[in-house]
């Protein structure tokens, strides 16, 4: 596992998204309400790009008719066919095992806990880290 | 010729409409009062003119008689002359299509006491379906209880073109009844000419009406899965009757496809279309517009993509095929035993219920 | 470590296909009525518009009675940074689809177009708008582009005019209609449609959608969009057995017909239903003389897009084997959102040859082009 550092917290607000490229593989990152995801920027099917997509909640119904919603902005539906996928896993909402992207770890850390690694930070900021 | 097994049940046969003289008897009196005072016409559905050459084969034809009119002809071309253990008989009266639901009722209900009159108590090996006012969906309920009083109904019967899509919640008392008594809900090819039978208005020949039935299908396995049909009633098994059946894996791929990017909108369909499918409908095999190639027969089951999805039937007397070849050729015997055996056992509960 | 941010992904990996392909179902979008389509419009009918709207024959003024999957049915990343619908930008459409998808040569087809109004002398005028507005803005600018004749379909006399008027100017590579018409499109009302575009040697595209006014199933009216998507592929199968039954191509035998944005897989279950009940009706059928089948083999196309997509692929490729790979033409339907991603659609093992006549050499064989 390597960790990435992506952006100083102040500057990957709330309600934002970023794409980034880690190691060669683009990752799409958002920050849904303070919390951080990261999916493979590229969707299963077509090769869509996730982070163009736009964030839902969760549509679900007991029987016909009866709909919830739940989960706001943690469900990514993919620009292109509209696949829905679990921020937090990576999972679709069709088929969550077959048919899946990958999820990264995503976190805001002290810069202190980021010394030992190359890059350059200021220890008065947190930090957004991405896992690979 | 691929050869029946012992016991094949045929799933889809159509006795001759009965012209209203002879339905006299089993109206009730405001009704069989009406039909004669109001010089009611022979409720023939424009679907099937007796002399066209779909509605009945060359050799089962009876002179000027209707096709399927006499119980004993049906007997001797079908039942006995393909050896089947059950017949199923589909008739395919004009009840539903008239619009008043309660002329439509008297006249359904009419028409299943006749059915039973005329031909379940002729041949122990005789079954058939309830006819229903299907526009009045509680009425049809009322019917469908009343009916299947008698064993020997073993499934309720609508016209794939109805007044509204099948899956639309108004149809609902109908599966729930069906559910209840534990009868399948067979849609066979017809329409009640509510609306234009092809998406895109109205034909101009009966070959077009004919052709169009394989679209209506496709248009109301779409109905019943996106309404939620099958979750809201888990018992409930659907048979498509005369649909065609090549057309049903091209048209799951794409709902299938429609249903990953489009599921927000139906989220009850908790299951991808192809799998509700495979459990939950069945489909009678003539026709089958299948390739006469037999390589091609059996890619076509590869796609189709299950064993459990097809009953037998001859849809004697429309002319579907010749001779006894009802079924493709080049089926392997194990699948032969399911469509004509083990899949209609499983699919009306009520045969396995030996003589009522 | 290297973190580099980035505004927007570019679609690299389908650049390097070798193959400069065919798009037949690109859907241009203009910027703004007034700027792009008015001038092309007569004063009384840009007043028509401002009073009293297009007026289809659906419920809304502005949007379909089911509401799409997303705003403008559109991929989301097809907005373009400067602005407007998607599909109204050339130079983002370059930048976006043509350049990385290696489009050699797409085919416009417009869908507000004035096709299944009610009032027909308004469809007539706006469509003539749609027809110079695709040279100037479009073909004009981009000579990979070509355009379609769009016609007031509904109006038979009309729409030869059109066809007449626009047949001399070398960018319109096809007659163009919508599938959802008043009657079945074999009727003959629409014939003098038509006998003109095959005078004119081009073909006739069909498209999926429009406003016929009969419900789009024969139960009526089903519930969701998702239905209304499905029921696409239902419509073609019906035009194109009216087409065939009301012997058109018997009448026609030169005419090309090119059925665009219903897939494709439901083709062979229709012909070999087509054939059975011709062959037991076929003196009911009296203008139909040759097999269906076999009318379809010679002169019928399908554009590919919205693929079906069955669990294993090789049914799908087993499924073009039945109807021929010269019959299929390439369409991604950008920039709507069910798009087809040219380097995702076929598996990998179909040989060079399958792939070079489904992704550009059927396209221009029908259309009678060479790559620009
Ligand atoms: S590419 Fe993402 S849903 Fe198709």
């Amino acid at each position: 596992m390597s960790r990435h550092v992506v952006a100083p917290v102040s500057e990957f607000p709330p309600g934002t998204r970023r794409c980034v490229v880690l190691e060669g593989r683009r990752i799409a990152l958002f920050n849904v309400g303070g919390r951080y995801f990261g999916l493979l920027d590229r969707c299963p099917h077509q090769g869509g790009p996730l982070s163009e997509g736009v964030l839902t909640g969760l549509v679900e119904a007991g029987a016909p008719g009866d709909y919830s919603f739940s989960r706001p902005g943690e469900i990514l539906r993919c620009p292109w066919h509209g696949w829905e996928f679990d921020l937090a896993t990576g999972e679709s909402r069709f088929d969550p095992r077959r048919h899946r992207t990958r999820a990264f770890r995503v976190s805001a850390k002290p810069a202190e806990e980021l010394r030992a690694e190359t890059v350059p930070v200021r220890v008065e900021e947190d930090y957004v880290v991405v896992e690979t | 010729m691929t050869a029946l097994p012992p016991g094949a049940i045929d799933c889809d046969l159509h006795p001759a409409p009965p012209s209203v003289s002879a339905l006299l008897p089993y109206l009730e009196p405001h009704w069989a009062d009406a039909a004669g005072h109001r010089g009611l016409h022979e409720l023939e559905t424009i679907a099937w003119p007796p002399n066209a050459p779909l509605s009945c084969r060359p050799d089962w034809r009876d002179g000027a008689a209707r096709p399927g009119s006499d119980p004993a002809r049906l007997i001797g071309d079908a039942v006995d002359g393909f050896g089947t253990r059950y017949a199923i008989l589909n008739c395919l009266y004009g009840a539903p299509m008239l619009y008043s639901e309660d002329m439509a009722a008297g006249f359904a209900r009419a028409l299943n006491d006749w059915l039973r009159a005329e031909w379940l108590d002729r041949d122990p090996r005789l079954r058939a379906s309830i006819l229903v006012p299907s526009h009045a969906p509680e009425l049809a309920a009322e019917e469908i209880e009343r009916a299947a009083a008698d064993r020997r109904f073993v499934q309720v019967l609508l016209p794939v073109m109805g007044e509204t899509p099948p899956g639309r919640r108004v149809n609902w008392p109908i599966y729930a009844a069906a559910e209840r008594l534990g009868l399948p809900v067979a849609f066979h090819a017809g329409s009640a000419y509510r609306h234009p039978p092809t998406p895109v208005g109205w034909p101009s020949y009966l070959a077009e009406d004919y052709a169009a039935q394989a679209t209506a299908f496709q248009a109301a396995l779409t109905s019943l899965i996106a309404e939620g049909v099958f979750q809201n009633f888990p018992e409930l098994t659907v048979v498509f009757a005369e649909s065609g059946v090549a057309w049903l894996p091209a048209h799951l791929w794409r709902l299938t496809k429609y249903w990953r990017g489009l599921r927000m909108e139906i989220p009850w369909v908790d299951r991808s279309p192809e799998e509700i499918v495979r459990e939950r409908v069945r489909f009678t095999i003539q026709p089958f517009d299948a390739p006469e190639e037999p390589d091609a027969v059996a890619r076509l089951l590869d796609h189709l993509g299950s064993d459990d999805m097809l009953l037998f039937a001859t849809d004697y007397p429309h002319w579907q095929f010749d001779g006894m070849g009802a079924l493709p050729e080049g089926l392997p015997e194990t699948l032969v035993q399911r469509i004509a055996v083990d899949n209609p056992l499983r699919t009306y509960p009520r045969l396995g219920e030996g003589e009522p | 470590m290297t973190t580099e941010v980035l505004e927007r992904p570019s679609g690299e990996s389908a650049a390097e296909a070798a193959l400069r392909i065919a798009d037949c179902d690109i859907h241009p979008s203009p910027k703004l009525l007034e700027r792009e389509i008015y001038p092309f419009l007569e004063k009384r009918w840009q007043r028509h518009m401002e009073r009293y709207g297009a007026r289809p024959r659906q419920p809304f003024l502005n949007g379909p009675a089911y509401p799409k999957g997303q705003p403008d049915a559109a991929r989301r990343d097809a907005y373009p940074p400067a602005g407007g619908r998607p599909g109204s930008d050339l130079a983002f459409m370059r930048e976006q689809h043509l350049d990385p998808n290696n489009v050699g040569f797409g085919v416009l087809n417009p869908l507000k177009s004035g096709q299944g109004l009610q009032n027909l002398d308004f469809a007539d005028a706006y469509c003539r708008a749609i027809n110079d507005w695709q040279i100037a803005f479009w073909t004009r600018e981009e000579p990979r582009l070509k355009a379609s004749i769009v016609i007031p379909y509904e109006d038979a006399a009309a729409s030869v005019r059109e066809i007449e008027r626009c047949a001399g100017e070398e960018d319109y590579v096809q007659v163009f209609m919508l599938n959802r018409t008043a009657e079945p499109m074999g009727q003959r009302r629409y014939w003098p449609i038509y006998d003109a575009a095959a005078a004119a040697g081009l073909p006739l595209a069909v498209h999926a959608f429009g406003f016929g006014g009969a419900p789009i199933t024969g139960s009526g009216w089903p519930s969701y969009y998702i239905e209304d998507m499905t029921g696409h592929a239902q419509s073609s199968q019906a035009v194109l057995t009216s087409m065939i039954f009301e012997g058109v191509f018997d009448r026609l035998p030169g005419l090309r017909m090119v059925l665009i944005e219903s897939g494709f897989a439901w083709l062979p279950a229709l012909c070999w239903r087509l054939d059975r009940v011709w062959m037991r009706m076929r003196d009911e059928l009296h203008r139909c003389t040759r097999r269906p089948s076999e009318i379809v083999r010679e002169q019928v196309f399908l554009t590919t897009q919205p693929m079906e997509e069955p669990g294993r692929p090789r049914q799908l490729v087993e499924c073009i084997d039945w109807i021929g790979w010269d019959r299929l033409l390439f369409a991604t339907d950008y920039p709507h959102w069910d798009f087809d991603q040219p380097d995702r659609v076929l598996p990998s093992w179909v040989d060079v040859e399958k792939r070079r006549a489904f992704f550009t050499d059927n396209a221009l064989r029908v259309y009678g082009r060479q790559m620009p």
